[in-house]
């Protein structure tokens, strides 16, 4: 009983790490960009949600939906008046420029909300579980996330492959040198997948907000876990994202088993396995 | 573009050339006899400067001339520190000799962990270094004997036996550093100007090119990486004996060893030896001026290091250069 | 004024390499046009500044009465001047179908639909939920070709749709040439094959290291003329 509670656990915290590596994901193969700041982003919006519902006072659900929409805008901006100035076959501007927000980011948190860990109160939800059988009990909230991480998932997948707009974000990560040919600016559609990005990033920070106990530092690591789900499932395909996931929530959970100081260093132990054996990740398209 | 090698010894009178000479012998000079006319606590910054100064040479000469961007030199940093108190504490290595001896062994370690990130390109290169310097820092909290999380101090005895008194054993710490900063950039300089040093220019200008020219490109990376996995680890072996403690988050932090190393650099100038040590120069003339700015710093050198990168992503000396300042350290082979 | 495309005194560099030395050409209204020129002449830099994909700020460059000279290329596109880029460069990801569609990402609607292509070149009908990849070298370039057009151009652009195909197929894809002609759509086509420049062009314009060597009517011009504008050897 104690593995099949295991898997539970580290399936449901895989929605999650899904969500952390989508964005990540979107923005690499659209426009070979990484975002070291990225994690960072989630904490920022997590602090959105915590100020929308405790200075603010809104439900958690309009909280999360207006981070959403913020973060969606400012991530379109952000490419547009920012990191599209960096972008080109040179990688170190790039990082740079993204490693300087993550400071930013970080010690600027530090001084508006300070040091202090934080956690946003998602109304009793985040107690109530559904049990199953004796021993098994799923909590309720992480069971949510882990539905809302399939239908942003599903989401993406529906932008990607049935719309014009997922035709030229295909197309982009193709080429996107002769995209301006097709009468579509680079500017625009990098700044709009770094929009749905942002967006996706806002679910995420908000999950992370009603889930845990975060505070300005935890960034860095959520980048990691998102770098790792991405590489563990494979460039270029959305559902091996879920699949990288997955495996890095169930890699951490046994670890954590074994010994608290173990989570994380089963979950990198886990990326530095496929790393080693099938460093194309395990889903890799073609 | 003409050919032209940069003769070895000058002939003919050459005003720029000696001025900068002597500039160089002077600045050696006077760091040479630091211990005799600085105070106590304008030593320690120097050796602190001296110790980023290493840093730098090394992260440039893995970005700067290999393109490969790493976010997790720290783990190189930590692993000479920790690798250093091993070595002293339990193997009764005399401590001068723990600092190389452990530079050596973190060399070693760095060839299956070099074979290991090089399976990533580009920006997930950088990543995955990170990702392994993390592995490491949770490595070091499972080793009781070091201390684990809560992290160890060297013994005051093996402090002592590097010298008896306090004087005596700063100034032998002090050399330590120079040493260290010297090798560094005389090393980068060397390596530059000898038979690899072509393959690495060609290497930082295409690395196509430098294939069709039959530079064994991934080779020439590979080896680069385990020369600049060893001298931060020398480094930070020394960072290490200066503090005489050490924790896992001191010794594997991002910010102190990848984050301030690499603003160094970049804003210094990347690809350049001149531009690490401007970097380190203003580095400390800002910390000192910023001393009690706390968050804000940090803030500030974040939106500096961004700035470089709008404005002219060749960093201060790179723009200096541009604007007709000579070489001060010549490398290049090449006139363009 | 009946002028499409007009540009004047036209440069080009790459870094101290200058590629193009003043190139005067103009475009009429439904005209065909054929550039030809060795390899190395300036015919894909030409296309490639016209386009806006080199910058050509401060040039001279007049597209339907408008300066064109250092607009982005997507604002060019949707003026209505299209290109089919050298290589093909179809989207490997997407589907033949999905090719075609992103070639109206511009938004200018006319005659040329997603059907009306599919009806120019029937070859890929059956392939249309194919990935480029997948096709032959001769259905990638009709795929291209049928990108161009779903934003229906006044002027289409064509660099070097002939290379690397055998001449069957060659043959097939320029009997496509007087069905999109006959549409209004004016046409530059960037050939090697001198023959086959001359064959489909109402003129033919010649370049040579950066310059134009001749240009007239394919009627006007001798082959000693053509090939010493070509090669720049006096020819006995």
């Amino acid at each position: 009983m104690d593995i099949l509670n295991l898997l539970i656990q580290g399936t449901l915290l895989g929605g999650l790490y899904a969500l952390f590596a989508a964005g990540l994901a979107l923005m690499f193969g659209v426009m070979r960009f990484i975002n070291i700041a990225h994690g960072d982003f989630i904490v920022v919006s997590a602090y959105l949600l915590l100020v929308a519902v405790l200075t603010l006072g809104l439900h958690p659900l309009v909280g999360i939906a207006l981070v959403t929409g913020l973060m969606a805008g400012a991530g379109y901006l952000g490419q547009r008046v920012l990191l599209n100035r960096v972008l080109d076959e040179d990688i170190l501007p790039p990082v740079l420029v993204t490693f300087g927000l993550s400071i930013i980011l970080q010690n600027a948190l530090m001084e508006g909300f300070s040091a202090d860990s934080q956690r946003v109160p998602a109304g009793g939800f985040d107690t109530a579980s559904l049990s199953l059988g004796s021993e098994i009990a799923i909590g309720l909230l992480p069971l949510s996330m882990f539905l809302a991480a399939i239908g942003v998932l599903g989401v993406l997948h529906w932008i990607f492959f049935h719309t014009h707009l997922g035709r030229l974000l295909r197309a982009t990560a193709d080429d996107a040198a002769i995209v301006p040919l097709m009468g579509a600016s680079n500017a625009h559609t990098f700044a709009l997948a770094t929009g749905i990005a942002s967006a996706v990033v806002a679910i995420a920070g908000t999950m992370l907000a009603m889930k845990t106990n975060f505070d300005p530092t935890i960034g860095p690591s959520r980048l990691l876990f998102a770098f790792e789900a991405v590489i563990i499932g494979g460039l270029g395909n959305i559902w091996g994202v879920l699949a990288g996931g997955i495996i890095l929530g169930v890699a951490q959970a046994i670890g954590a088993q074994i010994d608290a100081g173990f989570q994380i260093l089963a979950g990198h132990i886990a990326f530095l396995v496929v790393l080693a054996l099938r460093p194309r990740g395990l889903f890799a398209k073609s | 573009m003409a050919d032209a090698t940069v003769p070895l010894t000058k002939s003919g009178f050459d005003p720029a050339a000696l001025a900068t000479r002597a500039a160089i012998i002077v600045a050696v000079g006077v760091l040479a006899t630091a211990p005799f006319w600085a105070s106590r606590a304008d030593l320690r910054m120097l050796m602190e400067a001296l110790s980023f100064l290493a840093l730098a040479q090394m992260w440039n000469l893995l970005a700067g001339y290999t393109g490969l961007i790493s976010v997790g030199q720290q783990a190189y940093v930590g692993l000479g520190g920790y690798l250093f108190f091993a070595l002293a504490m339990f193997a009764g290595i005399p401590v001068l000799w723990a600092i190389p001896l452990a530079a050596g062994v973190a060399a070693l370690i760095a060839v299956p962990v070099g074979w290991l990130a090089f399976r990533l390109q580009g920006a997930y290169f950088a990543i995955g270094t990170w990702v392994i310097a993390e592995v490491f820092r949770l490595l070091a909290a499972q080793f009781p004997a070091l201390g684990g999380g809560s992290g160890i101090s060297l013994p005051v005895a093996l402090a002592k036996s590097i010298a008896q008194t306090r004087g005596g054993r700063e100034t032998v710490m002090y050399y330590v550093a120079f040493g260290i900063a010297l090798l560094s950039v005389a090393g980068v300089w060397l390596l530059l100007r000898s038979r690899w040093g072509l393959a690495l220019t060609a290497i930082r200008d295409s690395e196509p090119a430098a294939a069709s020219l039959g530079v064994d490109v991934r080779r020439v990376k590979f080896m680069v990486y385990i020369a600049t996995a060893a001298g931060t680890a020398l480094t930070g072996a020394f960072i290490f004996l200066q503090k005489l403690r050490i924790t896992p988050e001191a010794a594997f932090s991002v910010t102190e060893w990848s984050a301030f190393v690499i603003f160094i650099v970049v804003i210094g100038g990347l690809g350049t030896i001149e531009g690490p040590i401007l970097g380190v120069i203003l580095f400390f003339a800002l910390r000192d001026l910023a001393a009690d700015w706390g968050t804000w710093y940090l803030i500030g050198l974040g939106t500096i290091a961004i700035a470089v990168m709008l404005i002219d992503r060749r960093g201060i000396w790179g723009a200096l250069r541009a604007r007709g300042v000579p070489e001060i350290f010549a490398t290049r082979r090449v006139l363009k | 004024m009946t002028k499409l495309l007009e540009a004047r005194g036209l440069t080009a560099f790459y870094g101290d390499f200058q590629a193009l030395f003043g190139i005067d050409l103009s475009v009429d209204i439904g005209e065909t046009l054929a550039i030809i020129g060795a390899n190395g002449a300036g015919k894909s830099t030409f296309l490639r500044t016209i386009t806006g994909l080199r910058p050509a700020r401060g040039q001279d460059i007049r597209f339907d009465g408008k300066q064109i000279a250092g607009l982005a290329p997507e604002h060019i596109h949707r003026m209505g001047l299209s290109m089919v880029p050298e290589g093909r460069r179809l989207f490997p990801s997407l589907s033949v179908e999905d090719n075609l569609l992103i070639g109206a990402s511009g938004g200018r609607t006319g005659q040329w639909t997603l059907d009306e292509v599919l009806k120019l070149f029937p070859a890929l009908t059956e392939r249309r939920h194919h990935g480029g990849a997948e096709l032959s070298g001769g259905q990638q370039q009709m795929v291209a070709i049928g990108r161009a057009l779903m934003s229906n151009p006044k002027l289409l652009l064509c660099d070097e749709i002939s290379l690397g195909l055998a001449p069957k197929v060659v043959r097939e894809i320029y009997a496509a040439i007087p069905l999109i002609r006959e549409r209004g759509t004016a046409l530059v086509v960037i050939e090697q094959d001198i023959q086959q420049a001359l064959k489909v062009a109402d003129r033919v314009y010649c370049f040579q290291e950066g310059r134009v060597t001749l240009s007239g009517t394919p009627s006007d011009l001798s082959l000693a003329q053509i090939k010493q504008a070509y090669f720049g050897t006096e020819v006995a």
